[in-house]
């Protein structure tokens, strides 16, 4: 945010400052530079964002500072990283104890594996002011939860004595943050610590640390990969690939004058949250997936009492046509997903019905279900786990099509074709999937599932795990099979800017059910419903309109443009 | 080996497990050369030695060791040294017998209690059944039950051993059907034995081959302790439990008869649980992250 940027921040002493700094790979370093020649500057009271995609060396940075660099595979053989004046790469393993939490703090992506499950969590922020202070029981106690209610946690007393599991994702980051800064470190590293949450809960841990560090004067040296969340909290930003810098500079300055290419590419590939001009109306095209008032009860069954039910789907109607792009929006456990995996029939609906190309699918037996197979195809979001990394890239997009009968031969040089088609050169079907990148690997996921000539395919999540330039290139590839084949596209996602891009239509789920379904222009740019305008205002960065270099009006009724 | 494979930590290994590991460390190094001595050893037997194993010589009871009987007589004037290389052949084939058995038995358990749910209620009761009794107690059972030739002794000491492979494959299934890569196979249209067949199975190598050289170990003490219980395969046959369980009465007039066979169960035993402990850390990859985090 423009506002946070004044002038006097940038006198503030430095906190934390990085110069030349080279880690290697191996015991001593020689390896690989996995790092090589950074140099940075965080003050106080200053967010600086690090920002790259995956392998750009933005978390070895970040655990180089808090010397937690794995000692048998990585070293930092060069440069200096100067936390107030000490260098870090120089301090004693005692000393670097004492610096974690007095003067720097780490919080990390996922708090339920930061925190321990066994120990309640007010205990766990306990240990610290136990190890680093030598206040009385009281003390420490008044202490923590004047820090907890500081991070806006409800029933402060409640949760002291409660264990992480029993807290939500957003709650349990709070906790991390608590523990973070309870001893007011003058530093706080966050590595992509809002990536795991929900853009709603997102939204409120981004507004928090910004709150925090405005009263406390922390710097904040802050990992992401998200365009967006660089832009809501960030001072300053640091764009890094392959271990070096690229760019470095006011949020401002580089979101709307980048100077290098890399991040005029970076910035082009963030989709924007405007919805693309709406496609021709296919009122005439065929419907070939309709999903009647579908429901899924999951029942757990306990010994005593009644059974108790978990609606994952209530209702959920929704017409597919040919040649479409229908997207499921919603945050984690709105059911989206389950909606996906009973179209698919990889889970058996409790209640409803599922037409696929004029054929009720919902009753059939496993059996009968076969020859429709073909029919719906599904990618997934892992593009790591959704391939059996034991055969040839060859015989999995073979299988399908052997499956029904289709000759080796004939198969594999279809396998071929699609491999072309989807973008990657036909001799990679003697290859295995290691060999190839997430993105190459998405691709290949969707070669097996074009295999067999589907008329649905069901996109979960299909771009989530994606860097956001390989996740451009994903998307294009999908619009183009969709032009090329008139394929209608199921696309499941969280992320309302890859919707506005990608859908026709959009239904929006929150805990089960559809709340608001419509043209894709119609609801993402004049939502009817509050859940949807409350999940639109939570999209980070939705003052800025990346592509284009520049900062736009952020409310919810931007016109299609 | 860790390092360098790093920066790309989730590499799969395509081609199976590779032998790398048989000489990973000294001591793995030891244990695959005298395993190797061993088995070559039980082969070759009518070539190293020109004795019976089995013929009876009343005259010479219990000579000591020379140059003619390198480990002397026992008590019926046999050759100790072609006791204890044809007693080889019975141990090491019982063992990797009980191995091969026992796994492929499991194996087929394993994979249809890991896919279907009522398979896997009647069959996981039935080998919590069979695991709730010890094995040589059930061994001794099945022996008597039908009589000691070298089959009927190889079927029960497998049979205890089912149970062991089996809850391993399925547990392993059981995580692999969740593999994305299952569903898209479903959603494919594959049926249930090719999933099982080419998606499931080959998750199973690796713990198998590990828990192989368990089993066969455990066979080949097993089989030892049937014999020397008098549980086991007749007498006359040599095999190192017969050998040591004769060997008993003679303890202090020849203590030789039980010591060399005892050593050569003893290497043969300890060497395969080193290797399968080396094949473990090798084929895991948790164990090498481990390794290499150190």
């Amino acid at each position: 945010m423009s506002e946070l940027v004044n002038p006097t921040v940038n006198t503030r002493p430095i906190a934390l400052e990085i110069e030349n700094l080279v880690v290697g790979v191996g015991k001593s370093g020689a390896g690989k530079k996995i790092i090589d020649g950074i140099s940075l500057q965080v003050r106080q009271g200053e967010t600086l964002c690090v920002v790259g995609e995956s392998g750009s060396g933005k978390s070895v940075t970040s655990l180089s500072t808090m010397g937690l660099l794995p000692r048998d595979s990585l070293k930092a053989i060069g440069g200096s990283i100067k936390l107030v004046g000490e260098d870090v790469l120089q301090a004693s393993d005692r000393r670097l104890r004492q610096l974690r939490a007095t003067t720097m703090a780490m919080i990390f992506q996922e708090p339920m594996t930061a925190l321990n499950p066994v120990v309640p969590v007010g205990k766990q922020i306990d240990e610290v002011l136990r190890t680093h202070t030598s206040l009385g029981a009281s003390a420490r106690r008044a202490r923590i939860l004047d820090m907890m209610e500081q991070v806006r946690l409800p029933d402060v007393k409640r949760i002291f004595a409660s264990y992480p599991h029993r807290l939500s994702g957003g709650q349990r980051q709070r906790i991390m943050i608590a523990m973070a800064l309870v001893l007011e470190p003058k530093l706080l590293i966050a590595d992509e610590p809002t990536t795991a949450l929900d853009v709603t809960t997102q939204a409120q841990i981004l507004k928090l640390i910004r709150d925090l560090q405005k009263d406390h004067g922390t710097a904040v040296l802050f990992i992401t990969h998200d365009m967006g969340v660089v832009a809501d909290i960030a001072d300053r930003v640091a764009v890094m690939r392959h271990g070096r810098l690229v760019e470095t500079g006011a949020l401002k300055d580089v979101l709307s004058a980048p100077t290098q290419d890399y991040t005029r590419n970076l910035l082009s590939s963030v989709p924007s949250l405007v919805p693309r001009a709406a496609r021709e109306e296919a009122g005439f095209n065929p419907v070939v997936l309709e999903a009647n008032e579908l429901g899924k009860v999951y029942r757990e069954r306990s010994m005593f009492g009644k059974p108790r039910e978990v609606h994952a789907a209530q209702d959920v109607t929704l017409t597919l046509r040919k040649g479409r792009t229908l997207g499921i929006v919603g945050e984690s456990g709105s059911g989206k997903s389950t909606v996906a995996r009973c179209i698919v029939r990889l889970i058996d609906p409790t209640s409803g019905g599922i037409r696929l190309a004029g054929r009720e699918i919902s009753d059939l037996s496993r059996h009968a279900l076969q020859p429709h197979r073909k029919k719906i195809q599904i990618v997934f979001q892992d593009p790591y786990r959704s391939l059996n990394p034991r055969i040839t890239i060859g015989e999995s997009i073979c299988e399908g099509p052997i499956n029904f009968g289709t000759k080796h031969s004939v198969a594999m040089a279809r396998a071929r074709e699609l491999l072309e088609l989807v973008g990657l050169p036909p001799d990679a079907v003697s290859r295995y999937p290691h060999q190839f990148s997430g993105g190459q690997r998405q691709r290949i996921a969707i070669a097996r599932a074009l295999a067999l000539d589907p008329e649905v395919l069901v996109a979960d999540e299909a771009v989530s795990a994606l860097d956001v330039s390989v996740q451009a290139q994903v998307l294009r590839l999908l619009d183009d099979i969709q032009t090329r084949l008139g394929i209608a596209i199921l696309f499941i996602t969280h992320d309302l800017r890859v919707a506005a891009q990608i859908c026709d239509d959009v239904a929006v789920m929150q805990h089960g059910r559809v709340v608001e379904q419509g043209p894709a222009a119609e609801v993402l740019a004049n939502p009817q419903q509050p859940y949807t305008r409350q999940l639109l205002d939570a999209a980070p960065g939705r003052g800025w309109d990346f592509a284009n270099f520049r900062a736009v009006d952020g409310s919810t009724t931007v016109p299609a443009a | 080996m860790a390092i360098e494979s790093l920066p790309n930590p989730a590499l799969p290994s395509r081609s199976g497990p590779s032998f790398g590991f048989l000489t990973a460390t000294p001591i793995i190094a030891v244990a695959t050369i005298c395993l190797t001595l061993v088995i070559l050893s039980a082969i070759f037997a009518p070539w190293l030695t020109s004795h019976d194993p089995q013929l009876l010589a009343p005259a010479l009871r219990l000579k000591p060791a020379s140059s003619e009987y390198l480990l002397g007589t026992d008590a019926y004037g046999r050759d100790v040294l072609a006791r204890i290389l044809y007693g080889g052949r019975i141990s090491l084939l019982i063992g990797l017998g009980a191995a091969v058995t026992s796994i492929v038995i499991g194996l087929f358990i394993g994979l249809f209690s890991g896919f279907f749910k009522l398979a896997d209620a009647v069959m996981m009761r039935v080998m919590d059944g069979l695991m709730a009794m010890p094995g040589v107690l059930l061994a001794i059972a099945v022996v008597s039950l039908s009589g000691a030739t070298l089959t009927t002794v190889l079927i029960a000491i497998t049979i205890p051993e089912i149970p062991r492979v089996a809850r391993l494959v399925r547990s392993v299934v059981l995580s692999a059907r969740e593999e994305p890569y299952v569903e898209a196979a479903i959603s494919l249209g594959s049926s249930m034995p090719k999933i099982m067949l080419k998606h499931l199975m080959p998750n199973t190598v690796a713990p198998l081959i590990v828990q192989g050289t368990f089993i066969a170990a455990s066979a080949i003490l097993t089989e030892a302790i049937l014999s020397f219980l008098g549980a086991g395969i007749s007498p006359e046959t040599p095999t190192w439990g017969n050998i040591m369980a004769e060997g008993r009465a003679f303890f202090q007039v020849k203590p030789s008869l039980i010591f060399w066979p005892g050593l050569l169960l003893s290497i043969a035993i300890l060497s395969v649980n080193l290797i399968g402990d080396a094949a473990r850390d090798a084929l895991d990859p948790r164990m090498q992250q481990r390794e290499a985090g150190k």
